[in-house]
């Protein structure tokens, strides 16, 4: 098995198909898009893929060191070209082929008038363990 | 209270409840509780007899379950009366168990975790911690995987070479948690030694305990690899190899080589050099060629290149290098390798830096990168 990271993008993915900001839908609209969430990772639980899934609140800031005996800087909020993550799911699966597939069908959430989003995920794999036989 | 031998009386148990009607599926859960309250409660004073306590417990239980689940669907029940009488248990229970947990509809990884189940007894709770995934979701794993086998009879043999690898998978792609899934890949393969005679299961025996006797050796204390090469070989664990090596030797005599005699063999000719420079890099290549004779494999053939880049030269190594896909995982390494030996360290470097780009585990990536850095340093800025 293995694991991957599918992070979903407030913005810097490429613009989906369907692409309304989830304001401008019906209250409808976001409670089947939730819905479709949540069943999503329930399916998964049950196929004995699901690992983990968190959303992120799009606030936050940069902080870096900033020398011995220093408060650390903060810079912030986010700059509106800043590439922005929206949340992550991780999925414990057989192959590359079947997290293409999972991530496609987390792609169809609805979205505006209940047609599928489109969204871009990105799709990254965790690195493993090194296998133990390796000559 | 012995983990241990409640772990061994698993499958045996499990074994004595199929003989007795119950399916299988129920009867892993039953020995599951079983186990939970042996747990509890042993720690006051083990029985006298574990097996027959282990047995009387889990059918108590599977009785439970059965007119649970009876009386939830409303339904009359023949269940209840007294189990018929038969033997305790025997080794062909437990073999069978390998069969029915490896059974070929099953994933790789399903057979893993149902394998771990019921042949090793460890909890769903351990194998998840050990594979890094939610308990509920290893607990869907294995229900899943007793929905695949549950129209299987178990009173068929199956195939031992899907077996073993079923235990080659737990052995190398042990993850180090709190339960040392290489050790119990050993385990597991010496009691399957003990019920089959079959001489692929001594070879992977072989194999692993000839990579278990590495393993101090393979990492430093802050998690990095060590190759082999630069490995503390007075950091082997010398009664592993000489195990090993005898199991491997009686295996061989027999003639009927197969995959995992053949890597055992290539593991026991490094087990026999003193120092790296001592490696009998010729056998090693006749080795691998061996083992391509009985199962030819891209990751085998990329093995072989390495070993004659040792036995004839870089250039060699090169050679035989150049008819693989460059796409295999360590292809880049290994490229990188071998140009350094060839005196071309700025290939080498740029080589080992893209074989950490495309490497899938973090402690490979982080060798990689070092041996890039350590050329690029050399050559100056």
């Amino acid at each position: 098995m293995a694991k991957y990271l599918l992070l979903k993008h407030y913005r810097g993915a490429p613009a989906s198909v369907n692409d309304v900001p989830m304001d401008r839908w019906t209250p409808d609209e976001v409670s089947a898009h939730v819905q479709y969430m949540n069943d999503f990772a329930a399916r998964l639980e049950g196929t004995g893929e699901y690992v983990d899934s968190h959303a992120l609140s799009p606030e936050g800031m940069f902080v870096r060191y900033d020398g011995e005996g220093r408060q650390p800087v903060t810079d912030g909020p986010f700059p509106e070209t800043k590439d922005l993550i929206a949340g992550w799911m991780v999925i414990d699966v057989e192959s590359q082929e079947r997290a293409v597939e999972l991530a496609g069908e987390l792609s169809a959430a609805p979205g505006a008038g209940g047609r599928p989003i489109h969204e871009w995920l990105e799709l990254r794999p965790f690195l493993t363990e090194p296998p133990t036989v390796m000559e | 209270m012995d983990e241990a031998l409640l772990r061994a009386l698993t499958p045996t148990v499990i074994g004595v409840l199929c003989r007795r009607g119950a399916d299988f599926a129920t009867a892993e859960d039953a020995v599951q509780e079983a186990l939970v309250e042996a747990v509890r409660r042993w720690p006051h004073g083990s029985p006298r007899d574990p097996q027959g306590w282990l047995v009387t417990v889990a059918w108590r239980k599977f009785l439970d379950m059965v007119r649970a689940d009876a009386s939830r669907r409303q339904r009359e029940t023949r269940v209840g009366a007294e189990p018929p009488p038969g033997p305790g248990g025997s080794t062909d229970d437990t073999l069978r168990l390998y069969f029915l947990c490896t059974h070929p509809a099953l994933s790789p990884a399903s057979a893993v975790a149902l394998t771990l189940r019921a042949v090793g007894g460890l909890t769903t709770r351990q194998i998840a911690e050990a594979y890094l995934v939610p308990e509920a979701t290893m607990a869907q794993r294995i229900s899943r995987a007793k929905r695949t086998v549950a129209g299987v009879r178990l009173d068929r043999a199956g195939d031992v070479a899907t077996v073993l690898r079923v235990l080659y998978l737990v052995f190398n792609e042990g993850y180090s948690g709190d339960v040392d899934l290489a050790a119990e890949a050993i385990r597991l393969t010496r009691e399957l030694r003990a019920k089959v005679d079959h001489p692929e299961v001594s070879g992977l025996l072989a194999l692993m305990l000839l990579h278990h006797a590495r393993r101090a050796a393979r990492t430093r204390a802050d998690g990095s690899l060590v190759p082999l090469a630069d490995q503390d070989r007075g950091r082997w664990d010398a009664r592993l190899i000489a195990e090993g090596v005898e199991i491997l030797q009686a295996a061989l005599v027999r003639d009927r080589l197969g995959e995992f005699q053949a890597q055992a063999a290539v593991a026991a000719l490094h087990a026999d050099a003193r120092t790296a420079e001592e490696t009998d890099w010729v056998q090693i290549v006749e080795w691998y060629d061996e083992l391509l004779r009985v199962r030819d494999s891209p990751v085998a053939r990329l093995n072989r290149a390495v070993a004659v880049g040792e036995a004839d030269g870089a250039r060699a190594g090169l050679a035989a290098l150049e008819e693989l896909d460059p796409a295999l995982p360590r292809f880049t390494a290994a490229a990188a390798y071998l140009h350094e030996r060839d005196g071309d360290p700025a290939t080498a470097a740029r080589l080992y830096a893209d074989a950490a780009r495309a490497a899938s585990s973090l402690p490979e990536r982080d060798h990689l990168v070092r041996q890039a850095a350590r050329l690029n340093a050399r050559r100056g800025p």
